[in-house]
């Protein structure tokens, strides 16, 4: 059992865990803050994808007790009460249907869109497409996803 | 802005998805939550000598560690197949008895042998590592060919040779008679690749029992909880339909995957009576490739005659399907009757002959996956149309035109009657679209830069909305396959609707939602849908087939009309009018032509007050229906794939994909095209990238995302969706559906599309970078 704590969604926890706690597993099973998904078990899908000191991280091969001190940010916390442009797209551009790997893809979208902007690069369709390699979605064939991070890029 | 048929509506359940407030089954725990781990066979075919579980249940957290003599002992039953199909001799199928954990024997990698429950998840999966279970190996067989051969390890005593069927339709004198005469025969073996669906949420339940009232609540991940509910109650014993709830919540995706009732629900269920705790098991995608029902799998031989006009005069057809190692519940369904009954295609054919011989090997079991059996009729006509337009130098799209079924009703040879349809308006508007006229400039310089462009077809026809359960029944179906809806108006005007069909990404709460409100004029806000909860909504077959608007919105129309009867008695009453004169409109029930009117919440206030009511009319406004289809609907379109093959490497790119298809009606198009979208994606995976591998010993190679590869963003283009739609004669609103489109009709397009590009019609699916420029070497 180790003690940590960090800042999630702007508000300090603290908690002891085992050590082999998983963010992913520290959010839902732990602070219960269930719209981080596990869609994998081999870090491949993003369905876990929450952001750490502002970067996405998939939080399903992220220790816990690594976190210390972190700022974490889940789907949850993303945009308080109002919706943050990129949910906006997703619903407006139909980018989701089941809406499980919806959380993880608007979580690694946003630091997409960031990081673009902070390097001064333009964001094409090929590197969104690029971009979204870590995550997958079963449902929308990727389409609407790509139109609407093209979107909230123009609005962010 | 416009909430009616034909808007687009963006949809209602969104808001919860993106901020992250969905509630899947995974997200649910009780207060007293026990976690469940299985204990899984590591070897593909084996007798259980023995099970020792003395160390695990001494383990911390451990509950207790149950085996399948156990819950047989207790007299949960074996897990069904819910169709029956005949052999062509008159003997019934060889379903072999297939127990939720198994008792004697294990018969793929993956197989149940045990189950621990514990305090923590991984308290449970520590210990049931710690269950000693003696094997004794037999040899096992994963193809359905090696399967069939003399000598195969037999997997079930009573399917000798393990063949589960030999079934056949049509008629087999005249086709043969008709290949005999024709003036060319394309010949053909086609192999359609066994997939794993990957529906992005795990499959997950969550059992609890309540020994006061003797009653199970199942929380799980269901396309079809009235459905689970029925087989769990009637076949498996868990409790009789009274005492089970079954909840699907939100459920991440299905594709077919999460129609059937598998292990480890019914595991759970006993286990939370056995051990009177609330259990809980989620899958992991490792657990979910060995478990989740695969797709697909067929071994075919296929012949195809044309006259000297080039019009198909004869089909024959032999199909072997993998079965894997137990029948799952309309297994047997899919490789016959959702299959051979759509080999004539769009095509006018007066003879076809289809043998389908079902087998069991070492494998997970096979079923329905998004498409089920159409796919692979789908893939088998249009790459023998695209190869015999290639043999006999006419142009593709011409050949299949030449062929197309012009005048509806038509009767097929294997047993379907179309009943509507233009493939030639599907056809035209997708060549227009792709600009076809254009493909030979594009090809040039692709030439110019080194890539090798082709362009490939495929017209597909699927049968949807199923079904008429007269007709299914005949066929041997189990269940009937009709829906039913609910339609409550409350006091203040609002309105539920409950539905048996289930929602799992494809919209209902929306576009269920429409309808409604375009009917009665009331704003969508004020129209709520209510799903997947067996003590809410009384019944309810659930969503695959592409049912849920053929089949569920009807049911729900045909609640509406009664809806609509009655306050139309009860305005009349009130206003004084005739009740043939009252009309509603625009939020208002009028008199028409006059300025008379109640507005929509009065009426259903006074359905409740009761004090104005007709004599002898019942207070309350709330009527249900059931909708059992006349006729299947027939979806179908014309796909064009365009693709660069950059001949160094055998990488493929898809740089143009377009459709055009006939849905029938179409409530909200912003959401068919993404259902589009999504299955032209599965296509694609189909085509190129995915491949379920068993190795000889029965082992599973392909067991994560590393191994399997999945379509990702980059792997895909953007898609051009069209629409060119004819009525569906069948149901009140003129829905064929959409949901499988995609996933039927692109993989012969890619196919055919690469084929061109590389001058080679050898090329197997998945059509990796390694087997094009394998191809690619055999034609040079
Ligand atoms: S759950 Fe983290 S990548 Fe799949
Ligand atoms: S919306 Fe279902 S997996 Fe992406």
């Amino acid at each position: 059992m180790t003690n940590i704590t960090l800042t999630v969604n702007g508000k300090s926890v603290s908690r002891d865990i085992p050590d082999e706690t998983l963010l992913s597993e520290f959010l839902r099973e732990h602070l219960r803050l269930t719209g981080t998904h596990v869609g994998c078990d081999t870090s491949q899908c993003g369905a876990c994808v929450v952001h750490v000191d502002g970067k996405a991280a998939k939080s399903c091969t992220t220790l816990a007790v690594a976190l210390d001190g972190a700022q974490v940010t889940t789907i949850e916390g993303l945009a308080n009460g109002d919706l943050h442009p990129m949910q906006e797209a997703f619903t407006e551009h139909h980018g989701l249907q089941c809406g499980f790997c919806t959380p993880g893809m608007i979580m690694a979208s946003v630091d997409i869109v960031n990081r673009y902007k902070a390097e001064g690069r333009t964001l094409t369709e090929k590197a969104i497409r690029h971009e979204l390699e870590g995550n997958i979605c079963r449902c929308t064939g990727y389409h609407n996803i790509v139109k609407a991070v093209e979107s909230a890029a123009a609005k962010m | 802005m416009s909430t009616g048929i034909g808007a687009r509506v963006p949809r209602k359940e969104d808001k919860r998805f993106i901020t992250g407030k969905g509630r899947y089954t995974d997200d649910i725990r009780t207060d007293n939550q026990a976690y469940a781990a299985f204990v899984r066979s590591p070897h593909a075919h084996a007798r259980i000598a023995s099970i020792d579980t003395s160390d695990a249940l001494a383990m911390d957290g451990v509950i207790d560690v149950l085996n399948g003599k156990q819950l047989t002992g207790d007299g949960i039953g074996n897990i069904i197949c819910g169709w029956a199909v005949t052999s062509k001799d008159g003997s019934p199928m060889n379903m072999g008895a297939w127990s939720a954990l198994a008792t004697e024997k294990v018969r793929y990698v993956g197989d149940a042998v045990a189950v621990v429950i514990a305090e923590t998840q991984a308290q449970a999966r520590i210990a049931a590592e710690a269950v000693v279970v003696d094997y004794d190996m037999l040899p096992a067989v994963a193809t359905a060919d090696k399967a069939l051969a003399d000598g195969a390890p037999q997997i079930h005593d009573n399917a000798p040779g393990n063949l589960i069927y030999d079934w056949e339709i049509g008629d087999a004198a005249a086709t043969d008679a008709a290949l005999a005469g024709a003036a060319h025969v394309t010949e053909m073996a086609l192999t359609n690749n066994r997939l794993s669906p990957n529906p992005m949420e795990p499959r997950s339940a969550v059992a609890t029992y309540d020994t006061a009232e003797d009653h199970y609540t199942l929380y799980t991940t269901s396309q079809n909880p009235h459905v689970a509910r029925l087989v769990l109650s009637a076949f498996y014993n868990v409790a009789p339909e009274h005492k089970l709830r079954v909840i699907a919540p939100d459920v991440g995706g299905g594709f077919g995957a999460k129609i059937y009732i598998y292990p480890e629900e019914i595991t759970c269920l006993w286990a939370s009576m056995k051990t009177q705790r609330s259990v809980k098991w989620t899958s992991d995608r490792s657990e979910a490739f060995l478990t989740d029902a695969h797709g697909r799998d067929h071994i075919s031989t296929a012949k195809m005659g044309f006259d000297a006009d080039g019009k198909v005069v004869g089909l024959k057809v032999d199909t072997i399907a993998n079965f894997g190692a137990y029948m799952s519940l309309f297994s047997s369904a899919v490789p016959t009757y959702l299959y051979a009954t759509l080999l004539s295609g769009q095509y006018d054919i007066a003879n076809i002959h289809c043998n389908v011989r079902g087998v069991y090997t070492n494998t997970v079991p096979v079923d329905a996956y998004r498409g089920a059996g159409r796919p692979e009729a789908c893939y088998l006509i249009e790459r023998m149309m695209e190869t015999a337009a290639r043999e006999m130098g006419k142009d593709p799209a011409e050949l299949r035109r030449a062929n197309f079924v012009r005048s509806f009703p038509h009767e097929t040879p294997v047993i379907m009657t179309y009943d509507s349809g233009d493939f030639g308006a599907n056809l035209d508007q997708a060549m227009q679209a792709a600009d076809v006229a254009g493909f030979a400039t594009r090809k040039a310089e692709a030439a110019s830069r080194g890539k090798l462009r082709g362009i490939g077809y495929s017209s597909y026809i699927e049968a949807c909305g199923i079904a008429p359960s007269a007709a299914v029944g005949s066929l041997g179906a189990g269940v009937g396959l009709w829906e039913s809806a609910e339609v409550r108006v409350n006091p203040v005007g609002t309105i539920e609707v409950l539905t048996g069909s289930h929602s799992h990404g494809q919209g209902h709460e929306t576009t269920f939602a429409q309808i409604v409100a375009e009917r009665f004029g009331i704003p969508i806000e004020n129209v709520s849908i209510v799903h997947g909860d067996t003590d809410k909504v009384q019944f309810g077959m659930g969503t695959y087939g592409s049912r849920s608007g053929a089949v569920g919105m009807s049911a729900i129309v045909k609640a509406m009309d009664k809806v609509e009867a009655k306050v139309k008695k009860i305005a009349a009453h009130v206003l004084e009018a005739s009740e043939a004169d009252i009309v509603i409109e625009g939020g208002e029930v009028k008199v028409a032509g006059t300025d008379k009117a109640m507005a929509w919440h009065e009426v259903g206030l006074s359905a409740y007050t009761a004090h104005n009511l007709p004599p002898d009319m019942e207070p309350g406004l709330k009527e249900g229906a059931f909708y059992d289809p006349s006729n299947f609907t027939f979806p179908a379109g014309t796909y064009i794939c365009e693709v660069e093959v950059d001949p160094e490497t055998g990488v493929t790119e898809i740089v143009q994909f377009t459709a055009s298809d006939d849905f029938g009606t179409i409530i909200n198009p912003m959401i068919v095209e993404g259902q589009v979208h999504g299955g032209i994606a599965q296509g694609v995976g189909q085509a190129m990238l995915e491949q379920v591998v068993y190795d000889d010993e029965g082992q599973l190679i392909t067991g994560s995302y590393m191994d399997y590869a999945m379509p990702r963003a980059a792997d895909l283009p953007s898609y051009g969706v069209h629409h060119a739609s004819t009525v569906c004669p069948g149901n009140p609103l003129g829905i064929k559906g959409c949901g499988e489109a995609g996933a039927i009709g692109t993989p012969p397009a890619v196919i055919n599309a690469i084929t061109d590009a590389i001058g080679n019609n050898n090329l197997a699916m998945p059509a990796t970078p390694q087997a094009v420029w394998k191809a690619l070497q055999a034609a040079n």
